[in-house]
């Protein structure tokens, strides 16, 4: 590789539980991303994907093998600036923003602890920057609609100017219309700030929309990794990444059967 | 043959700001056919469901010029009547099983249980018609699942449950309410199927509620596009792709589709004239 | 939902229901205005909160409400049934009961907000360590707490008071010893709760400290819970206050504590059913009004309810 990668994943292992009832939740996963891509992981739940975003944050701190970041390697926990370098947007819109907490509230707290000056002015921006404006400030998460609040959640990640955004399915609570809002907003947003992401989603349209490249999770395993070009020119190569592909077309008899092959094979792997 | 006939349906609520009309209006008739309800969150969807089967909050003002099943009014039953419409004849499959199945009974038990509420049968014979039923859902092992309580089973198996659950009381009509989202796409395709199927062999009408434009537009026969308590559009299902209404278009072209790259998703513009402008119906 | 036409409004209702707060404080007090109008909607818990403001005037302005001097004996009036002139009659050595009641409502809600005071910030700092770190910090703190409530509140006020000696203060400590495990319980179910929480982890993912998760974003969460736990509990401690006093183990006469008047009047409740009628009423009436007002505070304060 050129140059070298901004997010870089090497034989990440994440274990639930020990011994006869451990759970391999990720299983020797690697990839990296480079500066100002978009990176997406699919999967369907229990296949790892969130539990590699959560690793990447800092959420989890028992993981094995290795996380770079800007060149910095990552220990279990972060550092201050490493929290400055990578911000998440979480799946719940609802649970993500607290409750009791107004959004002049929410988004002056990184700024708190970053000890960040021009509290104002840099929450205003934060909130036009979103589509929001100043209006919304100080509204309770409880006074704004779904779309509102992922906005609310995105500018929060953003006010301390990260480079990279770890996105967790951000999109998959909201309406279809909401959503294709949200996810031009995420766009526009990492072209203008040069922004790189960790998209993590079990809709591939909405991944092939929003990545340059896609990494297929299955069982805490990476089953292939292509780029999105490619994978709409030559078609997905693995049985299980076809499926999903059609899948995502809607409703289809014999897709059914295929299925149901796929889940037998799943339980004699086991 | 019209299995369920609606008429101008309507369902309101009296909040602290004032009367909130969560259904203004809606007519249709389902016969043997699977009809999809589409919409966003709020367009009334779910409430149009739970209003024919008498299951809306108690705060809700429900009104109907019609509300028909085989030519018999429900609006005229009383609560007990009702309760034998309810399951017998009206089955209804919610999103989560796992919120719909009683936690310390087992499964299988569950199942039989809804048999014996509307039917005089021995507990033998309603066993072996779970077993039966277990089967006709494609579960592998119905001998063995049928001993599971409901957080041994996953979620797919949960809604394979709930559908062997709704269906054992031989409804003639069924209420589907986003059955199938809380599922990954390798298990819905397999409940659909399973649905599909029954309802074709027993010749059951089915409402399938759901926010899934694809989904819809695939499984179903029909589709009715509700917005704002009304329905705006209603067409075939292999139709859906040529909708003429601006909500319907809009939404069709605010999904991200593989293998149409597009630099920008276009954006759902409301028209406040879509509220009252009368619905669109090519069928 | 839609927007919703306000009438006509005054200047002040118009700022508190204005759809788009401009500053933080009329953001909370929107929120403020908001609860009571939902409070308002409960009589039970306003005839409660009625009691209670009640009891607060009578406390302030006792020597004003107060007919006669309360410790003032009169062995000519002694055991005088109510009358204009002694509206709750006298006790046995002729001082006016009414004036004693009175002022004891001063005693019982010194005892009250003290044991408030001291109980509800331990409980909620115990409880939220607790519940946050986990592990051993939990499980010694948690083990701890189960002591104190293995025994029933009284007994082991009783014990306390036994040891530390009779008096107002030392009642307040063995009844504050009793009650603040209840609290640290509740804190720490509520913690468990919000700590998986996604706002929790997005605090954190900025960096925040566990000291400023706890007291920022889960000692809110866990207010209106220990808030309500407060004000049923106050009954309670209104109940043992008064049982201690009635053993002869808190308030020591001449102190017109209820509890005390109650034990005091017990002798003579055959023949002079006044004496202990009235200071028992005062207890009932007090801590049925906490109980209501908790409960109507309840149903405002939940964060589900909104």
């Amino acid at each position: 590789m050129s140059n070298p990668a901004l997010v870089d994943v090497r034989d990440l292992r994440v274990t639930f539980g020990a011994g006869e009832s451990a759970v391999h939740a990720v299983d020797g996963v690697s990839f990296a991303i480079e500066e100002g891509e978009s990176y997406g992981l699919v999967g369907e739940s229990g296949c790892g994907k969130s539990t590699v975003l959560r690793a990447l944050a800092g959420l989890n701190a028992r993981w094995g093998g290795q996380l770079t970041v800007a060149g910095d390697a990552l220990g279990p926990t972060r550092t201050v600036s490493q929290h400055r370098l990578m911000q998440m947007v979480f799946q719940d819109p609802y649970g993500s923003l607290h409750p009791r907490q107004t959004v002049d509230a929410l988004l002056g707290e990184p700024l708190a602890i970053h000890r960040v000056p021009d509290r104002d002015r840099r929450i205003v921006e934060a909130l036009e920057r979103v589509g929001l404006g100043a209006s919304f400030r100080f509204r309770y998460p409880h006074q704004l609609s779904g779309g509102q609040r992922q906005r609310v959640a995105i500018a929060r990640a953003l006010i301390l100017e990260p480079r990279v955004l770890l996105l967790d399915e951000p999109t998959s609570a909201l309406d279809v219309s909401i959503q294709a809002e949200v996810l031009n907003l995420l766009d526009d947003l990492r072209r203008e700030r040069k922004l790189t992401y960790l998209f993590v989603s079990h809709d591939l349209a909405v991944i092939t929309h929003m990545c340059h490249r896609v990494g297929v999770m299955r069982g805490g395993k990476l089953l292939e990794e292509t780029t999105v070009g490619e994978l709409l020119s030559s078609g997905p190569r693995h049985p299980y990444t076809r499926h999903l592909y059609q899948a995502s077309a809607g409703y289809d008899r014999k897709l059914a059967d295929t299925a149901a092959a796929l889940d037998a094979e799943e339980e004699v792997f086991q | 043959m019209t299995i369920l006939s609606v008429r101008d349906l309507r369902v309101s609520f009296d909040t602290p700001h004032g009367v909130v009309e969560a259904v203004r209006g809606v007519s249709f008739d389902i016969g043997r056919e699977k009809v999809g309800i589409v919409g966003e969150s709020g367009s009334g969807k779910s409430m149009t469901g739970r209003a024919i089967l008498r299951l809306t909050p108690r705060k809700a003002r429900v009104s109907a010029e019609k509300l028909e099943l085989h030519g018999q009014s429900l609006a005229a039953l009383t609560e007990q009547q009702m309760r034998q419409v309810r399951g017998r004849r009206i089955s209804m499959i919610l999103q989560d099983p796992r919120y719909s199945l009683n936690p310390v009974t087992r499964v299988g038990d569950q199942i039989a249980e809804a048999y014996l509420v509307h039917h005089r049968a021995s507990k033998q014979e309603a066993r072996e018609r779970t077993l039966a039923m277990l089967d006709a859902v494609k579960i592998r092992n119905p001998a063995r699942v049928y001993d599971l309580y409901p957080h041994e089973v996953s979620g797919g198996m949960g809604q394979r449950v709930m559908i062997a659950m709704m269906l054992i009381p031989e409804p003639e009509f069924l209420i589907a309410d986003e059955p199938t989202s809380a599922l990954d796409v390798t298990v819905r395709m397999q409940v659909l199927a399973i649905l599909d199927d029954l309802v074709q062999s027993r010749g059951l009408g089915l409402m399938f509620i759901s926010h899934d434009l694809n989904l819809v537009a695939t499984f179903c026969d029909r589709v009715l596009i509700m917005y704002a308590g009304r329905i705006v559009e209603s067409c075939r299902a292999v139709d859906l792709q040529k909708a003429r209404h601006g909500y319907t278009r809009g939404l069709l072209e605010s999904l991200p589709r593989i293998g149409e790259k597009r630099d920008r998703l276009s954006v759902l513009e409301r028209d406040p004239a879509w509220r009252e402008a009368p619905a669109i119906d090519h069928e | 939902m839609g927007s919703r036409s306000t009438p006509a409004p005054t200047t002040l209702r118009a700022w508190l229901t204005a759809e788009v707060p401009s500053s933080a404080a009329q953001a909370s007090l929107q929120r403020a205005w908001f609860g009571w109008l939902r409070f308002l909607g409960n009589p039970l818990a306003v005839a409660g909160l009625a009691v209670i403001l009640l009891l607060l005037v009578t406390a302030a302005f006792a020597p004003w409400i107060a007919t006669h001097n309360p410790d003032a004996q009169n062995l000519a009036v002694r055991l005088q049934p109510p009358s204009a002139e002694h509206w709750f009659g006298t006790d046995q050595i002729g001082r006016d009961l009414f004036s004693r009641v009175v002022y004891g409502s001063r005693i019982t809600l010194y005892i009250v907000l003290l044991v408030t005071v001291i109980v509800a910030p331990i409980g909620l700092l115990v409880g939220t360590i607790a519940g946050y770190f986990g592990g051993v910090v939990d499980t010694v703190l948690m083990r701890v707490t189960d002591i104190f409530l293995a025994f029933p509140g009284l007994v082991l006020a009783l014990a306390f008071v036994a040891a530390l000696g009779p008096g107002l203060e030392n009642a307040v400590i063995a009844i504050s010893l009793t009650n603040w495990p209840g609290f640290a319980r509740l804190a720490r179910a509520e913690t468990m709760i919000v700590r998986s929480s996604d706002y929790i982890a997005a605090s954190r993912l900025q960096g925040a400290s566990a000291a400023r998760i706890i007291a920022k974003h889960v000692v809110p969460m866990c207010m209106p819970s220990v808030i309500v736990r407060a004000t049923l509990s106050m009954a309670g401690i209104i109940l043992t206050a008064a049982g201690l006093g009635f053993l002869g183990l808190g308030a020591q006469p001449p102190s017109p504590e209820w509890g005390a008047m109650l034990s005091a009047g017990r002798r003579f409740m055959l023949d002079y059913w006044w004496m202990p009628t009235f200071p028992g009423l005062a207890i009932l009436l007090v801590s049925l009004a906490f109980n209501l007002f908790g409960d109507g505070l309840r149903d405002v304060l939940d964060p589900r309810s909104e």
